[in-house]
């Protein structure tokens, strides 16, 4: 009943076994203890399971885990290297775009998405960019303003 | 060395490492060892008779561990205002009757969830359904059906509050305006539903982990439902993922995971669906309101008397305290010599309503702010002129009911005023309207009855000077484990990264009544402080002994340095002190205590803050479609202890108020929620969200921790009000039912044409 799913995640690869029906949302979390990501809806409405797919911003809740067969793939768990964070983790603390902290990991893989797409997105472009995403916490405004900071150039890339 | 060193400074929340790398661990995230899953079967029927539960095909499937009932329970109803028992109405697992579509009737414990959700299935409750009322103006009736049984009119509380001579004044009035309006409902949409581990062991004890706003009511709760002792029950609350007013009473999920997990004797979670969070939690409570303000020609206003019927749905939950509420800041936040208020809480068989950021408030301000705005049109007055001929002052007594002393609510609409000037003439069919508002920092009730101090705090200092803070506070988001961090380390003297805080776990901090009306900075504040300080004087009686200075001078400690006030030269290191002192306690660390309870503050609140706001639209007289393009807030909150977690309230608040007036609502067809997801909840996202602007006004509160005050509810009122004072003055059409939709906009504009012609 199981079939085996290759993936690669955060740069480790995995070899699993899973039921067809299970999402890569449930792959991610509950066989591979990735817990960062989150689940808010389950109908690709809230964006909390937001990851990076073959460097794409992707709703895990929006696909079965077969469908990633192959795939290389970014949690919030990827973003920093070693200890050091992200431009934008960094850009968040800095501005207070988190409050509870359930939808920071979709807000985070959304934003580093948009902005590995587009290194030079307008106020509009981010706002479009997080639109999936709901925060009922900040009202998105420091979010806008962390990631404006990072497109200004205010925060360095680790090496 | 008298500036602060730590308070009002931009720093990190303390929880934000963990949370930008996705290491956090809520509730939600927990996997324990032989952990089942659990899931609750819910009543299809707004009111029904159950007849029969036949389980034997659900515990018959493989992978079943348990299934459960209203019998496996003591039969105990349970509710927030403990001391009242007639309001403790609540089973949470039915036995004889539901009472909204919704109302648990059994649980199922079992390996995964694919089975225990397959196992719900096999469950027959066998109902005969009976009539049902949804509507609170139907169910006051005298031949209506009855929710609970011998309640009459179903009529669950009444609430009236009255000073001066209303009647009286209304005779001396100039004009007087009779308006109506209706409240909707909102649901909270916390993006962590809620969620519990219970696990019960054989010894006898129970650990709950949980998101929760309220460790210790859910630990006093579930000692009232389960029998067992308070101390056998550890209520844990992880990082939780938004609360807003949802999450400390007992709900169907940890209630559910206990009686299973006591079968068992291993760990059960249960995790809502987003859809049960939509339909079988609690949410805001909607209101009939019914004003009648009078006001002599210049404006002074002489007397108000609200009415007010509000939707109860099945039960009392906070919805009790939510109608008391909203009849106290329907005064606000004005100086009425004579006011009268009644309100009704009618149960109805809809799902129940209760406490939402606000609590009641945001629908008296919108409701209140619309009814001045309309009174100041008819009187030839400004709007902000109506407001500051009104407007609350410090040292004001509301008679009978609150003292106020910080208030700086005149500064506010000075401010608002600038803004509102500044903007100069707007284009067509745009409109800023204004709405003031008050709120209090935490209640001074005790309707849960708890014999302890509203808030507790123990702080310990160990050899290396490291502070461990223990508090029962919740941070549910809002940030209160950074603010009181912060309020400790600026007393104690020490920095923000010397302290470690432990919250909100029963096990190991003192109780406290969480995170509620606002009133975590003020009253955890005040006990975090007065904790430190006990530490504070422990560490200052060795270094007195130790420098030995002439007994004119007093010490204090700024930033890690034990000083002489007058000479801060003269001084040793905090960590020799902390040394020095633990060995002249035969070794034992530091410890120091502190509680808050209000004494002698009147019925409401110790202290109140306040705030002006203007929103700006502009409206498509075409299609009735607006957009919300910027809300400026003049606000003071006394000393700002943590100004980056102060914007993100206001932010925040401007999100979820701004929806309650733009576009949330919870259509129902005979007790059915038609929207319970997020793709058709329709809530602000982020490219409705307006441009906001925050004018800090400065006010010290005597009563609050270095003169701090709330600034986390009381935000969530002005917003629906201020965005129906700029449709009115956009396009001159007054909507008077939330929320303010595109189609009752054009309507009333096709309306407003028809007269005209």
């Amino acid at each position: 009943m199981k079939k085996e799913l290759k993936l690669k995640v955060n740069g480790q690869p995995y070899d699993i076994f899973v039921k067809p029906k299970t999402l890569l949302v449930e792959a991610l979390r509950d066989h591979l203890a990735l817990t960062g990501t989150k689940r808010g809806c389950n109908s690709s409405s809230c964006g909390a399971c937001t990851i990076m797919l073959n460097g794409m911003a992707v709703k895990s809740c929006s696909i079965l885990a077969l469908q990633a067969n192959g795939a290389e793939i970014v949690t919030i768990e990827g973003l920093a290297k070693g200890t050091e964070l992200s431009p934008l983790q960094k850009a968040f603390l800095d501005h207070g775009s988190y409050q509870c902290g359930f939808c920071t990991a979709g807000m985070l893989m959304a934003t580093t998405a948009l902005l590995t797409e587009n290194p030079k997105p307008t106020k509009q472009e981010i706002k479009e960019g997080i639109d999936g995403n709901i925060c009922r916490c900040t009202g998105y405004n420091s979010i806008i303003r962390a990631v404006t900071a990072v497109v200004k150039g205010e925060y360095k890339e680790a090496k | 060395m008298s500036e602060y060193s730590v308070i009002g400074k931009r720093v990190h929340r303390v929880d934000g490492p963990e949370k930008v790398t996705g290491s956090a661990k809520y509730t939600f995230d927990l996997v324990l060892p032989s952990m089942l899953y659990g899931k609750v079967l819910r009543s299809p029927h707004p009111h029904a008779k159950i007849l029969k539960i036949d389980t034997r095909k659900a515990k018959r499937l493989v992978g079943v561990k348990a299934v459960v009932t209203g019998k496996d329970t003591l039969g105990r109803k349970q509710g927030i205002w403990r001391r009242f028992p007639e309001l403790c109405d609540e089973e949470i697992l039915c036995r004889e009757k539901v009472r909204y579509i919704g109302d648990p009737v059994a649980a199922v414990a079992a390996i995964d969830e694919d089975t225990a959700e397959e196992a719900l299935d096999l469950i027959d409750v066998e109902y005969e359904p009976l009539p049902a009322v949804f509507d609170p103006l139907e169910a006051i009736k005298e031949d209506a059906p009855q929710v609970h049984d011998g309640v009459e009119l179903n009529i669950n509380i009444n609430r009236h509050i009255e000073w001066g001579d209303v009647d009286e004044a209304f005779k001396k009035c100039d004009h007087i305006r009779e308006d109506q309006f209706k409240c909707s409902s909102q649901a909270h949409v916390c993006m962590e539903t809620h969620d519990a581990v219970v696990s019960y062991d054989y010894g006898g004890k129970m650990t709950v982990w949980t998101s929760t706003q309220s460790s210790y009511y859910i630990q006093r709760l579930m000692a009232d439902m389960t029998g067992l002792r308070e101390g056998d029950i550890r209520v844990i609350k992880p990082p939780t993922g938004g609360g807003f007013g949802s999450k400390f009473e007992l709900d169907s999920a940890q209630f559910c995971a206990a009686i299973l997990s006591m079968k068992l004797c291993k760990p059960v979670k249960i995790v809502l669906s987003r859809e049960e969070e939509f339909t079988a939690t609690k949410r805001r409570t909607p209101m009939y309101y019914f004003l009648k303000l009078g006001a002599k020609k210049d404006g002074t206003l002489l007397a108000k008397e609200a009415r007010v019927i509000t939707e109860g749905g099945a039960y009392t939950a906070m919805g009790a305290t939510a109608l008391y509420l909203t009849g106290f800041f329907s005064s606000f936040p004005y100086k009425y010599p004579n006011y009268r208020y009644d309100g009704y809480r009618v149960y109805t068989n809809t799902a129940v309503t209760s406490a939402m950021r606000g609590f009641g408030a945001p629908q008296s301000t919108f409701v209140g702010e619309s009814q001045l705005d309309m009174m100041a049109e008819d009187l030839g007055i400004d709007p902000i002129e109506i407001r500051r001929k009104n407007g609350m002052t410090p040292n004001y007594e509301v008679p009978g009911q609150a003292f106020i002393q910080s208030c700086g609510l005149h500064q506010c609409l000075d401010k608002i005023e600038e803004h509102v000037k500044e903007r100069g003439k707007l284009p067509p069919n745009h409109g800023i309207g204004v709405s003031a508002y008050g709120f209090m920092s935490g209640g001074i009730f005790n309707w849960f009855d708890t014999p302890y101090a509203f808030s507790a705090a123990v702080v310990r200092i160990n050899i290396d000077g490291k502070v461990d803070l223990f508090t029962g506070a919740c941070d549910i988001g809002q940030g209160s484990d950074t603010t009181l961090s912060m309020i400790c380390a600026e007393e104690l003297g020490v920095r923000l990264e010397d302290i470690r805080i432990h919250a909100a776990d029963t096990g190991i901090c003192p109780p406290d009544l969480g995170a509620w009306g606002s009133r975590e900075t003020l009253m955890n504040g005040n006990a975090v402080k007065m904790a430190a300080a006990d530490c504070k004087r422990q560490l200052l009686e060795f270094a007195a002994a130790k420098m030995a200075p002439n007994i004119v001078y007093d010490f204090e400690i700024k930033d890690r340095w034990v000083h002489l006030v007058d000479r801060p030269e003269r001084g040793v290191s905090y960590f020799d002190i902390v040394k020095g002192a633990i060995r002249g306690k035969d070794g034992n660390a530091i410890m120091g205590r502190g509680h808050y309870t209000p004494h002698r503050k009147g019925m409401i609140s110790p202290a109140y803050s306040f705030g002006v706001q203007a929103a700006e639209v502009a409206v498509d007289t075409e299609t009735g479609r607006y957009k919300l393009l910027n809300v400026t807030t003049a606000h003071e909150s006394g000393t700002v202890i943590n100004p980056v977690g102060i914007e993100g309230q206001l932010e925040g608040a401007i999100m979820m108020a701004g929806g309650y007036g733009f576009c949330e609502d919870q259509p129902m067809d005979e007790g059915k929620i038609l929207n319970p997801s997020i793709a058709d909840y329709k809530l602000i996202r982020s490219l409705d969200m307006p441009e906001t602007d925050i004018l800090e006004i400065d006010t010290y509160e005597p009563e609050g921790p270095f003169g701090a005050k709330e600034a986390g509810e009381g935000l969530t009122n002005p917003t629906a009000g201020a965005i129906g004072n700029a449709v009115y003055k956009a396009v001159g059409v007054r909507i008077n039912d939330l929320p303010i939709t595109p189609e009752k906009v054009l309507k009333a504009l096709k309306e407003k044409e028809k007269k005209k012609k």
